[in-house]
């Protein structure tokens, strides 16, 4: 078999490309058919994890929970944002009572933009929590925004103070134990720790939710 | 069969490409944290490993000198795409848990280094099982690696709880260090004196000794 093949010159320039553009095709036509073929299963995972990172930020999950079960509880709807555009809300509803609603948040990070919820109380102003389900943040530094210890300072912490002014922020080091407003920041992280600071303010500011979170303070403290 | 018995099974301990060649650690030291997603990460890369080499070897003899290089990287980077592509697919927790690693068996000295030293030089069955051969010595590493810090550090394997801890009124206490990346520094280190002292052939020679010093001067 090599004396046969050992009779072409390798490095000539015309097997150089022959060599070069089959390989490519037949590499790209093998990867691009993977990506095709296994792209439905992928959307439902990312789909099923979605409303598990929807769940776990409402305090419902329960790991080995039935998921697609659990989210048929909440509903799902939408307010008008400034841009007029509808903002989706997810509401855990308590009887008929709204128990805490469920925002998007979206914005840039370090690398790429990250995607994630922020769960409050039916007051409007007071956090569950924060996670994200989708971000391109460095392995070991950015995705500490993904670790228990970090995302559970979120919860109890305040949007606004008594005079409706966004107070919620993530600073540098680490936030006075008694904050009531302030996060501590990611160490080796700071880029990510502002932009996830950044957009949540820009969520819950008059141009996103803002306006749907104080009716709902408003609604409580009827 | 003498030749593929040894292409497939030297690299298991004598000529394992973590604890021999030390090459690989990054991946050893990053996946290792629990035994489910070492697991994965090993799968991943013996698939590659074998795939690659075997795909590599069968146009060894067309692979022009000066661009071989590069025609294994898109032959391997092909592969690890269409393996992170699986595992998203039907693995998808885990493969979160992996992140970037698999995306990093691109450019994982052990798949490129058994494409370029033994692939190129041999036939396409014998590549196939060196690949096996040496992901397999990857992975005997990396599950004992991760079983030892699994163990030790969450009391668990594969998340079923093995030592019971005292947080839940068990009598082992977690050791944190051992979720750390330091932890596996250490483990491969005994590991690799262990190997090096039973098959005492693995052991280096010292580049250079230290002699004792005839001082004639008086102190």
């Amino acid at each position: 078999m090599s004396d046969a093949k050992g009779k072409i010159d390798r490095d000539s320039i015309g097997n150089v490309l022959f060599v070069a553009i089959g390989v490519s095709l037949v590499c790209s036509v093998l990867v691009a058919s993977a990506a095709v073929i296994l792209k439905p299963r992928q959307l439902l995972n990312e789909e099923e994890f979605r409303q598990r990172i929807i769940l776990d930020v409402a305090g419902l999950y329960e790991p080995g929970a039935n998921i697609a079960e659990l989210y048929s509880s909440i509903e799902e709807t939408s307010t008008e944002l400034a841009s007029g555009e509808a903002g989706a809300v997810y509401l855990v509803m308590d009887d008929s009572r709204i128990e805490q609603v469920i925002l998007p948040v979206e914005g840039a990070g370090l690398w790429a933009t990250m995607y994630g919820f922020l769960a409050v109380e039916a007051d409007g102003n007071t956090v569950r929590g924060l996670q994200f389900y989708a971000h391109g943040e460095t392995p070991g530094l950015g995705d500490q925004v993904d670790k228990p210890a970090w995302r559970e300072q979120w919860r109890g912490k305040k949007l606004f103070d008594a005079n409706g002014e966004t107070q919620i922020e993530v600073i540098k080091g680490f936030a006075p134990d008694d904050s009531e407003y302030e996060i501590d920041g990611l160490a080796g992280a700071t880029l990510t720790a502002r932009g996830v600071s950044v957009f949540v303010r820009h969520w819950i500011s008059d141009e996103g939710y803002g306006p749907y979170l104080k009716s709902l303070g408003d609604k409580e403290s009827q | 069969m003498g030749d593929a018995r040894k292409v497939l099974i030297d690299p298991l301990v004598d000529n394992n490409p973590v604890t021999l060649q030390v090459l690989g650690i990054c991946s050893a030291l990053a996946v290792t944290t629990s035994l489910l997603p070492a697991l994965l990460m090993c799968v991943a890369l013996t698939a590659v490993a074998a795939l690659s080499t075997a795909a590599i070897s069968s146009i060894r003899n067309r692979i022009p000198n000066n661009i071989r290089i590069i025609v294994h990287m898109t032959i391997i980077a092909s592969f690890v795409i269409i393996v992170d592509q699986l595992l998203r697919a039907y693995a998808f927790e885990t493969s979160k848990q992996l992140s970037v690693f698999v995306g990093l068996i691109i450019t994982n000295c052990i798949v490129l280094g058994r494409a370029e030293a033994f692939a190129m030089k041999n036939g396409v069955g014998l590549s196939f099982l060196d690949g096996l051969g040496n992901g397999l010595g990857y992975s005997v590493i990396l599950i004992i690696v991760a079983t030892i810090r699994e163990l030790t550090g969450a009391g668990t394997l594969l998340g079923y709880p093995i030592l019971p801890l005292v947080s839940d009124g068990g009598w082992y206490e977690a050791n944190g260090l051992m979720l750390l990346p330091p932890s596996a520094f250490f483990i491969i280190g005994l590991l690799i004196w262990g190997v090096r002292s039973w098959r005492t052939a693995q052991a280096e020679h010292p580049d250079y000794r230290i002699h004792q010093v005839h001082r004639t001067e008086v102190l």
